[in-house]
């Protein structure tokens, strides 16, 4: 260890009777509702956290169908109008040849949404019973989920940035499609999902089972 | 155990550390989850304050110069992001518009202000304004909503779409807000949450 830190045994603020602020790392007897530091809001453990999280996962879920059946982009070339759903324009952009972009968009737009859905729905699950899970893995799971839920918005932003760009020719107009929306939507909830879970649920139950091991 | 303020806890885990002053340049991580929880880095609130400022002022020339380009003979369209942001103001796609507005101009344009209001004073020796741990505690909750980096990648994806369609040349505001994408990522670095809310406390006592 690299700090002048003192290790309480692995000792929880909430099990030495105390309630730890996640704003700003003070601690605070328990029973106290806002920090006197920073003013944020205390609470020992999320009571409603998985709650929330599973509301959130599941309205995710239901915006992010409708975003992949219907077009996320309608091009008008003179007399042509032509729809491309999320996977279209994957599919479209390698077509050009030009892979490595259509590789990040797929990324962007399948691969991390979907992968976000199961691990959320993975952690949320594991936490409720005690499990004999390592807990620095859980842990870095949840922070890979957090971190990059929302470069999913990549595929928004282009659809924005075209329509902005050629909306005022006569050759071609591009317009965003019924799916841009519930596709932000589908990550702003999938966002909210994620910090609605309680990071410190991890370790409770795990102690219950098997003798902490060091992460 | 009584609360103190040597006893912190660690905003992952919740697992207890003593704190008995963080030396110079050492990094104190949670025994547990392996979190950053104190950085001693006396300078790290003036240099936030500083990268914000410089943000905020590239800000203003990422929203009204034009950051792209199209130009194909015939016609000539430039974006800024205003425009952009301004694209959907029609009927079913104004919710988009709003949230493009949101994630790119005002998020991104409120959390540096967050920073200079609450730090300012700070890298001055002067008391922390009213308010301060209020708007810190913002800027902490706007992190993960200020979406301009990942526009940017947005950008570059637009330049390969259209790439055959028209040519294509990068605005002002492309620049500044590559600018503003690195000193965010440099900005991120600087901050502990511990350090930074224990600099706010010794100002307010004097
Ligand atoms: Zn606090
Ligand atoms: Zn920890």
């Amino acid at each position: 260890m690299d700090g002048t830190g003192h290790r309480i045994a692995a000792l929880t603020a909430r099990e030495a009777g105390l309630v730890g602020c996640q704003h700003c790392t003070r601690v605070s007897p328990m029973g106290t509702r806002t920090c006197t530091r920073c003013g944020g809001s205390l609470e020992s453990r999320d009571r409603t956290s998985m709650q929330r999280v599973w509301a959130w996962w599941l309205v995710g879920l239901m915006a992010y169908i409708p975003a992949n059946l219907y077009p996320m982009l309608l091009t008008r070339t003179v007399g042509q109008v032509q729809d491309a759903t999320i996977v279209g324009g994957v599919i479209e952009l390698a077509h050009h040849g030009a892979y490595g972009v259509a590789g990040i968009v797929f990324f962007a737009s399948v691969i991390i949404p979907v992968g976000k859905f199961i691990a959320i729905a993975y952690l949320a699950t594991i936490v409720r019973r005690p499990h004999g899970h390592k807990p620095g893995q859980l842990l870095h799971l949840y922070e890979v989920v957090e971190w990059i839920g929302r470069w999913s918005m990549i595929d928004v932003f282009v659809v924005a940035i075209l329509a902005a760009l050629v909306q005022f020719n006569l050759l071609a107009t591009i317009n965003p499609g019924v799916a841009a929306v519930c596709f932000a939507l589908s990550v702003v909830f999938t966002m909210l999902a994620a910090m609605s879970f309680d990071s410190r649920r991890i370790w409770d139950q795990i102690r219950q089972t098997s003798d902490e091991s060091p992460a | 155990m009584a609360p103190s303020e040597d006893l912190v806890c660690c905003p992952v885990c919740d697992a207890l550390h003593e704190i008995h002053g963080v030396t110079d340049g050492k990094r104190l991580r949670c025994v547990r989850c392996n979190t950053v929880i104190a950085v001693d880095r006396p300078e790290a609130i003036v240099r936030i304050v500083v990268l914000a400022s410089t943000s905020l002022v590239l800000m203003f020339i990422v929203i009204f110069f034009p950051f792209l380009e199209l130009r194909n003979g015939v016609f000539d369209s430039r974006a800024s992001v205003f425009e952009t942001a301004m694209a959907f103001n029609r009927g079913v796609m104004a919710p988009l518009a709003i949230a493009v507005t949101l994630f790119v101009i005002v998020l991104p344009v409120s959390r540096l202000v967050c920073f200079i209001w609450a730090l300012g004073p700070l890298s001055f020796d002067r008391p922390p304004l009213p308010g301060a741990a209020f708007t810190l505690r913002l800027a902490e909750t706007l992190r993960p909503w200020a979406m301009a980096e990942i526009f940017m990648i947005g950008v570059a994806v637009a330049l390969v779409k259209l790439g055959d369609l028209a040519t294509l040349a990068m605005g002002p505001a492309f620049w500044s807000f590559a600018a503003i994408v690195f000193i965010t990522a440099l900005q991120d670095t600087q901050l502990s949450k511990y350090s930074i809310w224990t600099a706010l406390d010794t100002a307010s006592r004097r």
